[in-house]
């Protein structure tokens, strides 16, 4: 089973919501990525997003472009991010680990190459931006062969009849982005995303995970009223590019615990109301 | 049947190339632009309207010119210039912008955003919304803001709000990942006038549709003067929509060579240009699988070239396939060669041609000089160069 599918299992029987965090691979330094997956871990995160930097990531706002630039003044490549995680793996086998990018550097690898090299190093997903379910079928087909999930996107303007194809190719869970724009814009609205999340529900079992908006814990809380699992990235690397000029890692890693730990709170206030 | 014609298939794939490569969220407006075209494709209605546009409005058709004096001095074959500089607003980007602009009415869009290099396609979409009374938004890397300081102050008068770019290289690229960002943000309102035959499907077939009118205009002219094709057509290739309109009515024309002219920059050798075909592979960027210039692990290099116009790292999925099909020879002009024809052009015809053309115009003398002179090549003179004066002073001043 994959460790996605164990996560959300555990979460499920546990009657709780799960906490997905996006950072940046390489941002603001390389060496600090892996002891910073390990701090989100230890502060109660369940799935771990790593973004594969990007020349032109056009489908985030200006916050996580320049996690990005930052990244790729170091020369972090998608083989260094495949790296990281094995680096990662080292201490925590269990952690599930999404790769979060855009289709050019998998393509330049292969989707085949890369999708026996991620399972190695021990990926879980891969959620690709840019890749609708039109033109993935045939892409991320070595994916699942290898223990890869495919991560499917689904927006508020998603049409009933592509939703279909979307949850046909997705394994893991399904991603909903929970408002038009980029990330880290505002503007969240809770009860659209109860609204689109119903369809998602009714035609597939997979865990839908929400992001774009959720910025502390009391959007946390909302949307994990709606959601399996609540996403969490510009406001994370906001912190990051707060501590980017004093480069104090240690600083760094106690402001991310503390914010994510506050992040949990919100997400379990959800259990806490039910029970 | 002819090949081309079943190209691109309905999902946007030019053989491996083009597709729909975006987010999720702009999936729903690019479909709804696709059902939109493909009835307006076929419309009587629409194409009236579009042809009464370009007739009265654009100024077509636009002449062919034979540059005597330049085919004298170049030596070789004769040398025939397709005016688009001509045009209302003097480049070819305003057949595209007016089709697109038509099009926006038709789906009930108020605003209207673009993206822009040299200026070119932002003051068409610029010119085009104030026609149609439009809500306009261009956005323009800082670096081409400075590079071509009046076509902004033209787009100021005709209403458009000019956002900078500060992100990336400054440049067409940056400003294009700008525009999507805007698009996805507005997607409701919002109708995003691309302007060359890249981005996701259906922008490179309708840009191409749009631009093909100067091609079939060609087509007729030169057999008006020649009684006969011409042996080759050259034209610049930045996204190569210019280059799209007119070699598409010519394809299955065997006996007409093509050329396309990507910008050198530097030199090939340099690293430093804006040649994806010659010098770049296939990859993903901006919606469509096409040749781009990148490193080995997927990321966009920087592109340089004179031209603010060709300064783009990639390039129209159907020039991709012409490549690959070997349809279309693609080579490069440096900035120097491309200055040099500039000076040639103006000095022999008192033609100013844009630097995106000088491109071109270089590449034909080129190619004239190696055909005997009862040959001619058809040059596209895609745009004028009033907007790249200040540049060309500027190396001037350097020399």
């Amino acid at each position: 089973m994959n460790r996605i599918d164990t996560t959300f299992a555990r979460l499920r029987r546990e009657g709780r919501k799960g906490l997905v965090t996006f950072l940046t691979a390489g941002d603001p330094v390389p060496e600090q990525t892996v002891p910073l997956l390990h701090t989100l871990v230890a502060s109660g995160v369940d799935v771990l997003e790593l973004g594969v930097p990007f020349t032109d990531p056009l489908a985030d706002g200006p916050v996580i472009q320049r996690a990005s630039e930052r990244a790729l003044a170091h020369d972090v490549s998608l083989e260094d991010v495949l790296e990281m995680v094995r680096a990662f793996r080292a201490d925590d086998p269990h952690t599930p680990v999404v790769l979060m990018g855009y289709a050019n550097p998998v393509e330049r690898m292969g989707p085949a190459p890369f999708a026996e090299r991620a399972a190695e190093v021990g990926v879980d997903g891969l959620l690709t931006v840019d890749m609708p379910p039109e033109e993935a079928a045939e892409w991320t087909r070595p994916l699942p062969g290898a223990g890869v999930a495919p991560i499917m996107l689904v927006a508020p303007t998603t049409a009933e009849e592509r939703l279909a194809k979307t949850v046909e190719l997705a394994e893991g869970f399904i991603y909903y982005v929970s408002m038009t724009g980029v990330t880290g814009g505002g503007g969240l609205d809770v009860a659209s995303v109860q609204e689109h999340v119903e369809p998602i529900r009714a035609r597939t079992d997979l865990p839908v995970a929400v992001g774009f908006g959720v910025r502390d814990a009391d959007s946390a809380a909302a949307v994990a009223e709606a959601a399996d699992a609540v996403v969490v990235g510009s406001a994370l690397i906001r912190t990051v590019e707060a501590h980017v000029e004093h480069a104090d890692a240690g600083a760094l890693r106690e402001a991310l615990a503390a914010q994510v730990a506050d992040l949990r709170r919100g997400v379990d206030r959800h259990q806490t109301a039910s029970n | 049947m002819r090949t081309e014609d079943n190209l691109p298939d309905s999902n946007g794939h030019f053989g491996i190339y083009g597709g729909r490569f975006v987010s999720e969220t702009l999936m729903a407006p690019i479909l709804e632009l696709d059902r939109a075209y493909s009835e307006l494709r076929e419309d009587a209605a629409f194409q009236a309207e579009l042809a009464d546009e370009l007739r009265d409005y654009v100024g077509r058709p636009t002449p062919i010119y034979e540059a005597k004096r330049l085919s004298r001095e170049t030596g070789g074959a004769r040398i025939f210039l397709k005016r688009e500089d001509l045009t209302h607003t003097g480049a070819h980007k305003i057949n595209n912008t007016i089709g697109q602009g038509l099009l926006a009415r038709h789906m009930g869009k108020q605003r209207i955003i673009a993206e822009t290099g040299a200026g070119q396609h932002g003051v068409a979409t610029a010119t085009v919304a104030a026609r149609l009374g439009l809500e306009c938004v261009i956005y323009m890397g800082a670096e081409d803001m400075r590079r071509q300081a009046m076509n902004v102050y033209r787009m100021r008068l005709l209403g458009a709000e000019v956002r900078a770019v500060e992100a990336g290289s400054r440049t067409l690229k940056d400003a294009m990942n700008e525009a999507m960002r805007d698009w996805v943000t507005n997607v409701a309102d919002t109708f995003y006038v691309i302007g060359t035959v890249a981005g996701p499907h259906p922008y490179p077939l309708l840009v191409r549709d749009f631009q093909a009118v100067l091609g079939r205009e060609a087509r007729g002219q030169i057999q008006d003067k020649l009684c006969r094709l011409p042996d080759a057509l050259v034209a610049c290739v930045g996204g190569g929509s210019n280059a799209m309109g007119l070699f598409y009515p010519f394809l299955d024309d065997e006996q007409v060579a093509m050329v396309g002219v990507e910008a050198g920059g530097y030199g090939l050798a340099t690293g430093h240009h804006a040649a994806p075909l010659t010098g770049g592979t296939p990859g993903i960027l901006h919606g469509s699988r096409s040749y781009l210039m990148q490193d080995d692990h997927g990321q966009i290099l920087a592109t340089h070239s004179i031209s603010a116009g060709l300064d783009y790292p990639g390039v129209g999925p159907e020039h991709s396939h012409l490549k690959d099909l070997g349809r279309v020879a693609y080579e490069t002009v440096d900035d120097d060669e491309a200055l040099a024809a500039f000076k040639q052009l103006t000095a022999t015809e008192g033609i100013l041609p844009a630097l995106e053309s000088s491109h071109a115009v270089a590449a034909g003398m080129r190619l004239a000089r190696t055909l005997d002179p009862e040959q001619a090549v058809l040059v596209n003179l895609s745009g004028r160069g009033d907007k790249d004066i200040h540049t060309v002073a500027e190396t001037e001043e350097l020399s």
